[in-house]
């Protein structure tokens, strides 16, 4: 049913893809602070990545998202339990925060942004996998 | 020996690695786990035969008093011993038995855990932990029975093992809470110390009874004896090992170890003693319907936990020593028995002992180590099993109570049992040489090993039982029966016991020569048989399944509105009744609005109005999404920029969603009547009259202290966040959002499997690998 759309949905596809992405990484980066957050930033990601499908189709989309979007939420769920295992080794009961400072950049590295970035990757998989199982079937259907 | 246990999991993990190096000797290799852990069992001999007790600490779960301590005492000491000598000859015993099985690393690496979680059990210190070695035990076994899971037989036995042993395992469970809360403790060390508190405590006699429970379906005995010889169907070396050996006696043990803490009562001597005779008899009785060889030796292990279970229920100093000696000497003979078993199964192709016969002229090592195991089952003189036998018979004989029927159950029993015994030694390798499916050969070397050394220790042990007075009087000192002094001889000089047991062999001597006969008799009892135990698990089962079936008909019917209505209507009950019967609901709230927020409200009643009435899907959705962007904008209004943002991001994404449905669902149309519409007016007006209600109550009601307050605190300083939102999800809230990301993942995972395999759809593998293509 999705096929390449007109001349100026791919153009504006084209263009917002990156300008999305970037957007949903800077909600992603000061999510902690400020309204924002993995939820959000992963939302908006899949709304990027959804809009490129419509203009382009499915098989282009994968071919730019390089990852089937399964992996991602593999990827998500990893992280998030990963971010747990800092705590333990310090001694203190599992989940508790870590926060660590990267002097050069001034940035406040923590176990909670990567579970965020979790959060990010479980978001955007899952709308994905959702949108792309109901693309592939649509193409059965035409076949 | 924490590290060892845990590290034998690691190993057993392992094991189809290994099984690339090692190729066939694997085995053997993963044999010397527990042989090193036997050695170093045996190197803590001395402290434990002088009566020490080793209480190897280690914190688990420290915030829920969970330890992985493990506590060697003698009782301990004797089944770790048990469990890692048999283990490595079980282990030996496979290389040859499973040699050039596809499966073998599969079989190593249940097997290996079974192994650790056994020792688990047996060591653990902790109730909670014990519980989790016992329900990993119940696992492994049923993976082991299942092994050969390509035959119907041994995955329904699997799963009666399971069921049976797993839904105790509840029961225990139960059991062992009460247990915590009446002894005030979860370690079985401070536990069996408090014994008088917990013997008068009010949940006496419901613990023991969930315990009961618990101990019994895993022991096999009466009524839940059938799972195990349904547990047959699992290879030889599983049944030498679980089903003879070691797991069926983690339920023995328990019993065991809980007796310092609960026994002594009427009602322990009472149920332990009587069922455990019962069982003793059921077991000897039924064993002589068979003709497989397996089953024969199932049944009888069923009598020899009907008769532990007695002994404990006695629970005389005397019969507590009979316990320790009966068990010891039935894990030796029926460990070597299972085994010469799988030999000639593995040998002539058969399990049948009336289609053996004459093999000791081709395997006449097999034929001896079985005559010297079967001699010990039969409890002949000068084997450990005669000495264990002798003491048993005591032991009835002293009972306190009931000791008529105790003593002719036992009676009855030991002399079957020797039966048994003759049947198992006797007709495969005397009479004529038959013709099997298998042409018969000698045993390897490693398979022989195994039983041979399990049948010399039964004899050495028998002629010189003296020897084992010290580790009986300090597994004794285990059960309760602390400075008992024992000494095992063979000879007790002329009395009762040994007139019984001279009895009892021409009994069973004559049983063993008309066995034929009774068999063709004892057919007619046939369908009073098929009324058992079994059968009521089967009609429990069928029920199960019958109302699994009924609810999903009724409930689980595919068709949303009746979920909706199904779901709306019970929230309406609960909410309803809370708020009308515990809380008289107050209208008396001041409603103010300013103008704005009044047309947002209005909005929203537009919005879900105008989806109801819209003749167009595509309408209808916009309908609905008027009402998502309404309630982002009242989000916006009470300042609650997160909250709003993802209202929109996910109205737009469910934008996207629909589109993508919607050319796929069939044309608009009315398939309700207008009762059903009626009805769900009703419904869905009386649910939201009940939300309303119920907001303004909680309004109108005190205030609680806000949890608002300490968040808002408190995410500075402590999650470094400006953000109280972000902070709540990810630092302070992280466990709950942990599981919502699974169950997200979780529904994108059910979202892929309904469109993607279409019911009805059989060729699932067909459309699996357009996936790659598509990546």
């Amino acid at each position: 049913m999705v096929r390449s759309g007109t001349l100026i949905l791919s153009v504006a596809a084209r263009l917002l893809l990156p300008l999305q992405l970037l957007f949903s990484l800077f909600l992603l980066l000061r999510g902690h602070d400020e309204p924002g957050g993995g939820f959000i930033a992963g939302l908006v990601a899949s709304g990027a990545f959804a809009l490129y499908l419509f203009a382009y189709g499915g098989r282009a989309m994968h071919a730019m998202l390089k990852v089937s979007p399964r992996d991602l939420i593999g990827f998500g769920l990893t992280l998030g339990v990963l971010s747990t295992l800092p705590a333990l080794w310090q001694g203190e009961p599992f989940f508790t925060a870590q926060w660590w400072t990267i002097p050069l950049l001034d940035f406040k590295a923590s176990t909670p942004l990567l579970f965020d970035v979790g959060v990010y990757l479980v978001v955007l998989g899952s709308v994905l996998t959702a949108i792309t199982a109901l693309v592939d079937t649509d193409r059965e259907d035409d076949a | 020996m924490q590290l060892a246990v845990l590290g034998g999991f690691v190993m057993a993990g392992m094991a189809p690695l290994l099984h690339r190096w090692f190729g066939e000797r694997t085995p053997l290799v993963m044999a010397l786990l527990p042989a090193a852990l036997a050695v170093w069992l045996l190197a803590r001999w001395p402290a434990i035969a002088a009566g020490e007790v080793l209480l190897l600490e280690w914190a688990w779960v420290p915030g829920l008093d969970i330890t992985l301590s493990f506590y060697l005492d003698g009782l301990a000491w004797l089944f770790a011993m048990l469990i890692t000598v048999i283990g490595s000859l079980v282990l030996v015993y496979t290389g040859d038995y499973l040699r050039g099985h596809r499966d073998l690393p599969r079989f190593l690496v249940v097997l290996t855990a079974f192994m650790m979680s056994m020792l688990g059990l047996v060591l653990a210190d902790n109730l909670v932990t014990l519980f989790v070695f016992w329900e990993l035990t119940s696992i492994t076994s049923f993976l082991l029975i299942g092994f050969n899971h390509g035959d119907l037989s041994a995955r329904r036995a699997a799963q009666q093992g399971l069921y049976v042993t797993a839904g105790g395992g509840l029961a225990l469970l139960a059991g062992f809470v009460m247990l915590a809360m009446a002894g005030g403790s979860w370690s079985l060390a401070e536990l069996t110390a408090r014994g008088d508190a917990l013997r008068d405590h009010a949940l006496y006699l419901p613990l023991l009874a969930c315990l009961l429970v618990g101990a019994f379906t895993k022991s096999a005995q009466f009524p839940f004896h059938f799972w195990l010889p349904s547990a047959m169907a699992a290879p030889t070396p599983v049944s030498a090992y679980l089903h003879s050996a070691t797991m069926v006696k983690a339920g023995v043990y328990l019993l065991a170890r809980l007796h310092p803490a609960l026994g002594g009562t009427d009602a322990w001597t009472l149920s332990l003693s009587l069922v455990g005779a019962f069982t003793m008899l059921t077991g000897a009785f039924l064993a002589i319907h068979h003709t497989n060889i397996k089953k024969l030796l199932a049944y009888s292990t069923v009598m020899a936990l009907g008769t532990l279970t007695m002994l404990l229920g006695l629970g005389t100093p005397g019969a507590l020593v009979a316990f320790v000696a009966f068990l010891l000497a039935h894990s030796l003979y029926k460990g070597a028995l299972f085994m010469v078993a799988g030999i000639l199964d593995h040998e002539t192709g058969t399990k049948d002992v009336t289609h053996m016969g004459g093999l000791r002229r081709v395997m006449p090592r097999t034929a001896m180590v079985a005559a010297v195991a079967a001699l010990s089952l039969a409890g002949m003189p000068p084997l450990l099993g005669f000495v264990g036998k002798e003491l048993m018979l005591e032991s009835a004989l002293g009972a306190e109570h009931y000791r008529l029927p105790v003593v002719v159950l036992a009676f009855v029993a030991s002399f079957l049992t020797l039966a048994v015994a003759a049947i198992v030694a006797l007709r495969p390798f005397f009479g004529t040489l038959r013709r099997t499916p298998r042409t018969p050969h000698e045993a390897p070397p490693g398979m022989l090993a195994g039983p041979a050394l399990l049948a010399a220790l039964s004899l050495l042990l028998g002629l010189a039982p003296g020897r084992l007075d010290d580790l009986v009087m300090a597994t004794v000192a285990g059960l309760g029966a602390v400075d008992h002094e024992v000494h095992l001889s063979l000879w007790h000089g002329i009395n009762l016991p040994l007139l019984l047991s001279l009895a009892s062999l021409v009994l069973g001597l004559a049983v063993w020569h008309r066995w034929d006969r009774l068999r063709a008799r004892l057919a007619r009892l046939r369908p009073l048989m098929a009324r058992g135990p079994e059968a009521g698990y089967e009609a429990l089962m069928a029920g199960m399944v019958a109302g699994a079936e009924w609810q999903t008909r009724m409930l689980q019917n595919g068709h949303i509105r009746n979920y909706l209505v199904v779901t709306l209507l019970t929230l309406l009950g609960l909410v309803g009744h809370a708020l009308f019967f515990r809380h008289a609901p107050s209208l008396d709230v001041p409603v103010e609005a300013y103008l704005h927020e009044a047309v947002v409200a209005g909005l929203m009643v537009a919005g879900a109005v105008a989806a109801c009435v819209m003749r167009s899907r595509l309408a209808a959705v916009a309908a609905v999404g008027i009402m998502g962007f309404s309630i982002a904008l009242v989000f916006v209004l009470f300042s609650a920029p997160d909250l709003a943002i993802t209202q929109l991001l996910v109205e737009t994404l469910t934008v996207i969603l629909l589109v993508l449905v919607l050319f796929r669902l069939p044309r608009f149309a009315t398939l309700s009547t207008p009762t059903e519409r009626a009805r769900d007016v009703v419904v869905a007006g009386l649910s939201g009259l009940m939300i309303t209600l119920l907001m303004l109550s909680v309004l109108a009601g005190e205030r609680l202290p806000r949890i608002s307050d300490y968040l808002i605190a408190n995410s500075q300083p402590q999650g470094h966040g400006h953000n109280i939102v972000n902070v709540i999800l990810v630092d302070f809230r992280a466990l709950d959002t942990l599981g919502e990301m699974f169950v997200l993942a979780l529904a994108a995972i059910g979202v892929l499997a309904m469109l993607r395999f279409h019911a009805g759809d059989h060729e699932v593998g067909r459309s699996l690998p357009r996936e790659h293509d598509d990546g």
